[in-house]
């Protein structure tokens, strides 16, 4: 006969725990799990994620109602266990069910804090805790403008960020006056307001909440010194309580969560805890890591597997606001008896901190950049001695090559977690590239969830595989173009051209594509390197291009579209402006907005609509949605500006009536300075020209998007022709070297600089490059002129039929 | 409770490009109608199970499309999204006439807005 063992609390500490005992002991145990919410086991640090729309709650589910079917482990949801009887052995539900046990673990979690002010129970006043919580707030955003986040920690934060997502108007209260105060020190803490700021959250700082008022639903919180601050939501996160009702009513010693020994074992027999409802050693963890390693002493030793037990954990926490990398570790403060090594970039928007006691750094904090996470969280866990190389913990040394993350994994013992989310030790990653054959990050992702949920530890999981399958060549995982061949850019381009190659569907058979068709990432990828390769002879497959490039114009979210016409330079007339202003009323454009390549966005623009507008502006295709030249940004330069020293707008309008239309690997973008103050920020395009008393320095490579990145100078030159010959072998080069979406920020780091400046270093390679590119701008077409004039082309614009419920009827 | 089909006409083979597809709108009801390469028609609902996104727009590839907003890949023959991503969308029966290469969907009465 198996033995009875009953899991009350269907989370992810107790879950995890019974996956842990599953793989020690599969058949050791009739299971039973008991969980009062309706849901199978979810993540829950995930909450946040659902609720600032990165992910759907199916994609939270960590395990699906078919593993507990499968595991033979019998799921009871909705149901709360409401006693527990230790003599008989037994537990009952509000439902009226009772159930024998013989080990029992309790992991009923923890309960929001609720602030016991007047007011708390009204509608609308609720806690971030569950999915419930969750579609509460997704539903007032529907209705509702103003929410207030009592709570400046980590979850207030979240969910702030989640709400503002969400179209609110956001306002955080504090009541400290600094943000995680518990996990940052006070200049991380004023760089992350800076930076919450910028995104748009309003914060009240050293704010006491002392009364919620409205009448049913809240209306206004008002504040111990007497202000008030209007609300239609009010979430509270100002933190978790471990819930212990059931514990205390059984008779098990309790403090602030059940206390349990290094086993996790409670004073009664047979009873364990786990998760944020127990205390260990005077602490209740409410973060996921510690409770995984709880969950395997129990798994072991309900498995008679031989553990050590339990010791505590040292946590580290990140705080999951796109845009903002925050990291914090152990002792994060300074205090008497320690010393810090610190690096601030205002410029970089970057800051670090470790904090060093008796030589071995015991906290760190990180903003901006929190590559270094995970190498000092393993420093302090293994309180390695860093005498005399204290500068070196953030700082590398000069000349010592830095320890490289695959050397850090060997030192990582087997059992140590990599994925905190999900659990994943450094072990089962190692098991699952020798045994099951995993050799990518994807491979190991759909085989031990390891990066699946927060995805931070990637990076870590990389390390794994270097480590195992070695850098020089041992087995180097080959990323093809995409997962339809094994081969890379360099190689089907190649091909392209040695076998004169000129639809996609030649390249396919010729080289044995698995997929016959291809798929989204390559199709758009070959089309582009055909035209490139072969601009007279092959024909642009429409039915490859990026709905954008198809329908030349950028697709929003709910289907409609927006409209920008080229304004050259970002020079307008006053009569183009009426002009774009009598459309947007003639077609009630929702939105319109100034771009950041100074020029006039019209959003929110029906399919149908748009030849339409395009033939009534007459003006051409701006290219705002395509892999091509955007905008030449310009500044004054010497027309009006007294420090102007050449004349930037027309350099930039010639600069953009050259290049407009012409197809390139990524998007490109410039913008030209009339003097060294570079006010059109023409240093982080992909192609910057400076003016500079009697000539021009050109910039290359920069980005100022999604990586931020500084040009690189290319070089100077005097004259404008020269200018336009310089950027157009530049141009060239990359459109004839770089991979399909590789901004030139990407392609000059892979590349080289050197390269670059030996490939056009010679006048007549320019000339040839620029050759090459007329040619290819000869080619071109404005786009919505195209479109408006060839009927098969517009038609595609309308619906075949549609049927109003009126003709319908 | 039985399902009467409404029969329209909503256009000739002729309309549609090989690898694209042309929407049907019938009331609140959006209706993508694929050609795929070899001329073989599907009509799904023009919706993404995932973000709602417009189908129609995406890169077809075999009997497969591509969602334009975050790449889901819906298979035209049952409208299943595929592995790792769940979902359904939902197909209707369209027909071709051999002869004059006209268009007829069939939708379910209740869809088409009753009046």
């Amino acid at each position: 006969m198996k033995k009875k063992l009953v899991l009350v609390g269907n989370g992810m500490a107790g879950v995890n725990c019974i996956e842990q005992l599953l793989k020690l002991a599969p058949n050791r145990y009739d299971i039973t799990i008991f969980g009062s919410e309706p849901h199978p086991n979810y993540n829950r640090i995930l909450l946040s994620s659902v609720l600032a729309g990165d992910a759907d709650m199916k994609d939270i589910v960590i395990n699906e109602r078919s593993w507990y079917a499968e595991n033979g482990i019998a799921l009871h949801t909705s149901h709360t266990v409401t006693g527990i009887d230790p003599v008989k052995k037994t537990v009952t539900t509000d439902k009226g069910l009772s159930t024998e046990y013989d080990e029992l673990i309790i992991a009923t979690g923890s309960n929001a804090f609720m602030l016991p002010v007047p007011g708390a129970d009204k509608e609308g006043v609720i806690a971030f805790r569950d999915i419930k919580d969750c579609e509460t707030m997704m539903d007032a955003a529907k209705q509702y403008k103003k929410a207030v986040v009592i709570g400046g920690g980590l979850l207030g934060l979240e969910a702030a960020r989640g709400l503002l997502n969400l179209n609110m108007d956001v306002t955080v209260v504090h009541k400290h006056p600094f943000l995680m105060e518990r996990q940052l020190d006070q200049t991380a803490s004023i760089l992350l307001r800076k930076e919450l700021e910028g995104q748009g959250m309003r914060f009240l700082m050293s704010k006491n909440t002392e009364q919620i008022l409205g009448k049913k639903r809240v209306g206004a919180i008002r504040f111990s010194d007497g202000t008030s601050e209007e609300a239609d939501l009010v979430v509270m996160a100002i933190g978790i309580r471990p819930n212990i009702a059931l514990a205390r009513s059984t008779g098990i010693t309790i403090n602030q969560g059940i206390v349990v020994n290094d086993f996790m074992e409670t004073n009664i027999p047979h009873i364990h805890a786990v998760g944020e409802c127990a205390e260990h050693n005077g602490v209740a963890y409410g973060l996921v890591a510690p409770l995984y390693e709880q969950g395997a002493v129990i798994a072991k030793r309900l498995s008679g597997v031989e553990t050590d037990g339990y010791h505590g954990s040292i946590v580290s926490t990140k705080l999951k606001v796109s845009g903002v990398d925050v990291f914090s570790a152990g002792v994060y403060a300074d205090r008497p008896d320690t010393r810090s090594v610190r690096v601030q970039d205002d410029f970089a928007g970057i800051y670090k901190k470790a904090v060093i006691q008796d030589g071995k750094v015991i906290g760190a904090v990180l903003f901006g950049d929190i590559g270094d996470g995970s190498r000092l969280f393993k420093m302090i866990r293994t309180g390695e001695d860093v005498t005399g190389r204290e500068r070196e913990v953030l700082l590398p040394a000069s000349g010592a090559p830095a320890k490289s993350g695959a050397d850090l994994v060997a030192e990582m013992p087997d059992d140590e977690v990599v994925c905190g989310c999900n659990g994943v030790t450094k072990g089962a990653i190692v098991s699952a590239i020798k045994e099951k054959g995993c050799s990518s990050i994807g491979e190991i992702k759909a085989c031990t969830k390891a990066s699946a949920s927060c995805g931070g530890c990637k990076p870590l999981v990389g390390d794994v595989l270097t480590y195992v399958l070695g850098a020089d060549g041992v087995k180097t995982v080959k990323e093809g173009m995409c997962g339809c061949t094994t081969l890379g850019r360099d190689e089907v381009v190649e091909a392209i051209r040695d076998m004169h190659l000129t639809t996609s569907k030649e390249v396919m058979n010729v080289l044995g594509w698995t997929n016959e068709e291809g798929c989204s990432k390559c199709r758009p990828a070959l089309n582009y390197y055909l035209g490139m390769a072969w601009p007279d002879e092959h024909e642009d497959e429409r039915e490859s291009r990026f709905v954008n490039e198809r329908n030349h114009a950028n697709i929003q979210k709910d289907g409609t579209y927006s409209v920008v016409p080229r304004m050259y330079g970002g020079v307008t007339t006053p009569e183009d402006l009426k002009k774009i202003a009598d459309i947007a009323l003639k077609y009630n454009v929702p939105l319109v907005k100034m771009t950041g390549g100074q020029r006039i966005d019209l959003l929110g623009v029906k399919k149908e609509d748009l030849p339409g507008m395009w033939a009534d502006l007459d003006m051409p295709s701006g290219y705002a949605y395509g892999k091509t030249l955007r905008t030449v940004k310009t500044c004054v330069g010497e027309t009006f500006c007294r420090f102007g020293t050449q004349d930037a707008m027309g350099m930039g309008i010639k600069l953009e009536k050259k290049f407009e239309r012409l197809s390139a690997p990524a998007k490109v973008k410039m913008a030209v300075s009339g003097c060294p103050r570079n006010c059109a920020e023409a240093t982080i395009k992909d192609f910057g020209v400076v003016a500079i008393d009697g000539g021009w320095e050109l910039y290359v490579g920069g980005n100022g998007g999604t990586k931020l990145r500084g040009c690189d100078l290319l070089t100077k030159v005097k004259t404008e022709d020269e200018v336009i010959e310089w950027s157009g072998a530049y141009v060239q080069y990359y459109r004839e070297t770089g991979k399909y979406n590789e901004r030139t920020s990407e392609w000059v780091e892979r590349v080289g600089l050197d390269t670059i400046k030996a490939a056009l270093e010679k006048k007549e390679d320019r000339l040839a490059l620029m050759e090459r590119i007329e040619h290819a701008l000869s080619l071109t077409k404005d786009p919505w002129k195209e479109i408006i004039e060839k009927r098969e082309l517009n038609e595609t614009f309308v619906p075949m039929i549609e049927e109003t419920p009126a003709s319908a009827g | 409770m039985t399902m009467t089909m409404k029969r329209i006409h909503i256009g000739n083979v002729g309309d549609i490009a090989e690898k694209r597809a042309r929407v049907v709108r019938i009331g609140e009801l959006e209706i993508a109608i694929f050609k795929m390469t070899g001329g073989e028609l599907k009509a799904i609902e023009n919706r993404c199970p995932h973000k709602g996104g417009k189908l129609s727009e995406g890169i077809v590839c075999d009997h497969h499309v591509f969602c334009p907003l975050h790449d889901w890949k819906i298979s035209l023959r049952d409208g299943l999204a595929q592995a790792p991503d769940e979902g359904c969308v939902t197909t209707f029966p369209i027909e071709i006439d051999a002869a004059s290469g006209e268009l007829w969907l069939s939708l379910p009465e209740e869809s088409t807005i009753a009046s």
